[in-house]
């Protein structure tokens, strides 16, 4: 029973992460019809834009976390927006997503180039110790990640839903064209969606890769992973990214313990596959019909 | 009873929506009926029902007197019924010729035969007719694409008779269409109805036009039929008044 | 003005030929296996641009049934089977898969699609790797042999090479007359209106289905023949990351094309040899070239030649 609860933590913690990373993949496809398959590498790269700032510009921890974030934010939200969604958007879909599968290409290749292809180990958040609550045992790390990505998703939702900005970007999400007419700043609104998705990367990024260090081909599965998190929630809502992370999360290291390693990988990729096929809207969504 | 096709009780809802609330009608062979009603008031949403492209909440279709309600809209297609949609529906990349033999080919053959080659002699020989019919033939081999927006409408409706079919349902053929080309159109539609005594549904709002063109009008308001008649009949009908002038 | 553009093209196609043909006299073998490798992954890519280019049904899917196909020629022919038994089941039971995983697609589209046929193509390479009985696993299946056609053995690179010249040819002639006949038109119809083409009587389910059939059939004969080549297969290269070079390549050449599938492969199999000495660049470069491309002209190279040599339209300045 304690095993269960500790394992269930530990799910907790890694779903928390997926879901940061699924809510920053739905908040830019339904402010922009942006799919970003290189999402997985924009949570690659923060950790090691740290590394470099404390590598070569010699700083301590957290000064370089300021200046990655500041890098990812800058980088992976304003200029991803100006130089590849603006230009290419107005082709449809399927461009940008070519586009965006080229990008994650070029992002790996530039990180092997110039930082090999090793993996590095990369500082941990809180000592890798454990806890005991209650009679069950719990690693120190896992409650520190599940209670920052709380914290991360309750203000974004406090700001979504309490501010006069956060209010205009989810009128920009649910229907750009009534936005407009509203008079919102729908172009604005877009971009703050990219910046905050920068945002959100960097500290998955931050979180994720003392678990996994730092390697330049971390971007492959976390970007599957997201997805997946966001199709099984409801791919037109926050809160089915959440639930999605977090359950992906769970049965992924319920998997891990209890089926056979070679498998383990299998097991997010049959429950995407399921839900497509009986469930296309997601756990949460809600079907919407299609007429000309 | 003669009705080609039958429509009994049909519902849609979307949501709280209630789009299509009960509407019961009958069309008769040869007949050119007008379905006219406010914006919104279901008419586009009928149709979809009718022909498969969404599913009726409740309510039920008849084809010559055969249940077809919610088949496919490619098998009712093949079984003679063919339609036009309220926004212009071309294959703008391919040619004038292209897009009618893609309206006219899955009509012949199975599958497996039309595997077997080139469109057969017939089928050009449909779609050279069609072109001279709709008064096309000059833009044979031009993309869709750079046609002005008239020619495109009439090629969309031409598409809708390449089959031959027995029953045409037109959402708005005179939408946009300027006052000449509008005077072909429907010269053009009264002969096909005349030819081949085919039946037409026509959904419009260009009072002038329906009333010139059809026999027998329906009118429909908030998802209800709430007039039907021949055109004077409507016409001077104070429930129609009141629909169309009364809330705008 | 368009007569000059057909004959330039014509020229072209001709040198093209001429060239593929009389290459490898002069190539030493490692040059003809590489030929080889382009001409395998063309059939491939021809695959994935009848799915994704004509018909409009995006996969990330073709990797595994390469995959499928080259492990059932690998795993058959070092049992005794003949070669074309192999060929002929590869692209069968590519078809027959290829067919089911249309079935996402008739409820799904776009990035779902590509995110449920990634889904299978991972789940397919996770079992190429831990299915050793079968599979070898990580070792792989090793000694394949090439094929005797007629009592010439296929076994010299040139000859071989060849040989798959031939099925390129073979596969090229059968999809351009597809796709001049009614299915062509079909399948453009799905891709651009699906809604307008089902009103006009085209059985979209059916055409979904079959593109995705044919597409990973292509893909079973690609691999039916890169087992051979190769003569050494493992999981590693049916992962996902030769799907994604294979969409590229269909993209980058100019998806919709015929001939984009050839020029996509050029691009992705042949230049990275001549520029070998850029390293680790070379891709970086490549990745550019994809998104500056979808920038500018999303129908790919061959759709940037057309747009930029087709006459005015008439009316237009
Ligand atoms: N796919 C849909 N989802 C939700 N509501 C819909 C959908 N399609 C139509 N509606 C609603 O159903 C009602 C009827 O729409 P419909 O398009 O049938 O009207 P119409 O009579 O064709 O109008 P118009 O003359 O403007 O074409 C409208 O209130 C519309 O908003
Ligand atoms: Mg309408």
């Amino acid at each position: 029973m304690a095993d269960l609860l500790q394992l269930l933590v530990a799910g907790l913690a890694t779903g928390g992460i997926y879901a940061l990373v699924a809510i920053g993949f739905t908040l830019l496809w339904q402010t922009s019809q942006t799919i970003n398959f290189a999402q997985g590498e924009f949570v690659m790269l923060p950790a090691f834009f740290v590394l470099i700032g404390m590598g070569y510009f010699g700083l301590s921890f957290w000064p370089a976390v300021a200046l990655g974030g500041a890098l990812s934010v800058v980088l992976l939200g304003l200029v991803f927006k100006k130089l590849m969604v603006e230009p290419m958007i107005r082709h449809g879909v399927l461009p940008l997503v070519i586009a965006t599968i080229g990008l994650a290409i070029l992002m790996k290749e530039a990180v092997r180039q110039f930082y090999g292809a090793d993996a590095w180990p990369f500082p941990v958040l809180a000592a890798t110790t454990d806890v005991t609550v209650f009679g069950a045992v719990f690693a120190v790390q896992s409650l520190v990640i599940l209670a920052i990505c709380v914290a991360v998703v309750v203000a974004l939702q406090l700001f979504l839903g309490g501010t006069r900005t956060g209010r205009c970007m989810q009128a920009t999400a649910q229907n750009p064209t009534v936005a407009r007419l509203l008079g919102i700043r729908v172009e604005r609104m877009i971009l703050y969606t990219f910046l905050i998705n920068g945002a959100l990367v960097t500290v998955a990024s931050i979180l994720i890769t003392p678990i996994y260090l730092a390697k330049f081909t971390n971007g492959e599965w976390l970007g599957l992973y997201a997805f997946i998190a966001a199709i099984i929630g409801g791919f037109n809502q926050v809160r089915g990214a959440i639930a999605g992370g977090l359950l992906l999360g769970v049965v992924d290291n319920f998997a891990a313990v209890y089926l056979s390693s070679q498998y383990r990988t299998a097991i997010p990729l049959l429950i995407l596959i399921v839900v497509v096929l009986f469930r296309p809207q997601g756990l949460l969504g809600r079907i919407e019909e299609r007429t000309v | 009873m003669s009705s080609v096709l039958e429509v009994r009780d049909l519902k849609k809802s979307f949501g709280g929506i209630v789009a299509v609330d009960g509407v019961s009608f009958g069309v008769e062979e040869g007949e050119i009926l007008g379905i006219i009603g406010p914006n919104g008031s279901g008419k586009s949403t009928l149709f979809n029902c009718i022909l498969g492209q969404l599913q009726p909440t409740a309510g039920e279709v008849h084809l010559d007197g055969r249940p077809v309600t919610g088949m496919r809209a490619c098998d009712l297609n093949r079984l003679g019924v063919s339609r036009t949609f309220q926004l212009l529906q071309i294959f703008p990349q391919l040619t004038v010729r292209k897009n009618l033999i893609l309206a006219g080919q899955e009509h012949q053959g199975t599958m497996l035969s039309r595997l077997a080659g080139r469109p057969d002699a017939g089928l050009s020989a449909a779609a050279e007719r069609m072109l001279g019919f709709f008064r096309l033939e000059r833009l044979a081999d031009e993309h869709a694409a750079d046609l002005s927006y008239g020619q495109q409408k009439l090629l969309d409706v031409a598409m809708a008779f390449m089959a031959g079919p027995r029953l045409a349902l037109l959402d708005e053929p005179a939408g946009g269409v300027n006052p000449t080309m509008l005077a072909s159109l429907r010269e053009r539609l009264q002969a096909i109805n005349a030819e081949q005594g085919s039946t037409f549904v026509v959904i419009e709002h260009n009072m002038e036009f329906v009333m010139a063109l059809c026999n027998r009008i329906l009118v429909l308001d908030e998802g209800r039929v709430i007039a039907q008649g021949d055109p004077a009949q409507v016409r001077r009908d104070p429930k129609v008044i009141e629909a169309y002038l009364g809330r705008s | 003005m368009r007569h000059s553009r057909s004959l330039a093209a014509g020229i072209m196609l001709a040198l093209g030929a001429a060239f593929l043909v009389v290459a490898p006299l002069g190539l030493k073998p490692y040059g003809i296996f590489i030929l080889s490798m382009w001409a395998v992954m063309t059939i491939a890519a021809i695959g994935l641009n009848l799915t994704l280019g004509y018909a409009g049904q995006i996969s990330l899917a073709q990797a595994a049934f390469v995959g499928i196909g080259a492990y059932l020629t690998a795993y058959l022919t070092t049992k005794g089977w003949p070669f074309w038994s192999t060929y002929m089941l590869g692209g069968v039971s590519c078809f027959a898969i290829g067919w089911l995983l249309g079935y996402p697609a008739l409820r799904v589209q776009h990035h779902y699609l590509a995110f449920v046929t990634l889904a299978f193509n991972t789940l397919v390479y996770l079992i190429f790797r831990n299915e050793e009985w079968l599979t070898g696993g990580i070792y792989g299946i090793s000694n394949v042999p090439r094929p005797v056609v007629l009592g010439w053995s296929m076994n010299g690179p040139r000859e071989f090479y060849y040989f798959c010249l031939a099925h390129l040819a073979l596969v090229s002639v059968a999809t351009w007359w597809l796709l001049r006949s009614p299915w062509g038109l079909a399948f453009v119809a799905l891709r651009e209106n699906p809604i307008r083409a089902l009103s006009l009587g085209v059985d979209t389910r059916r055409y979904t289905l079959m593109a995705f059939a044919l597409g990973a059939g292509l893909g079973g004969i690609s691999g039916a023949l890169y087992a051979p080549l190769v003569q050494f297969i493992d999981p590693t290269p049916f992962a996902l990351g030769l799907s994604l070079n294979l969409l590229l390549m269909v993209v980058l050449g100019g998806s919709g094309y015929f001939f984009g599938p050839f020029l996509g492969a050029i691009v992705a199999v042949l230049l990275p040899e001549w520029l070998r000495f850029t390293e680790g660049f070379y891709l970086m470069g490549y990745a550019l070239l994809v998104i500056v491309l979808m920038a500018f002209s999303p129908s790919g190279l061959l759709g940037l030649a057309d747009r930029l040599t087709r006459p005015a339209p008439r009316g237009a300045p």
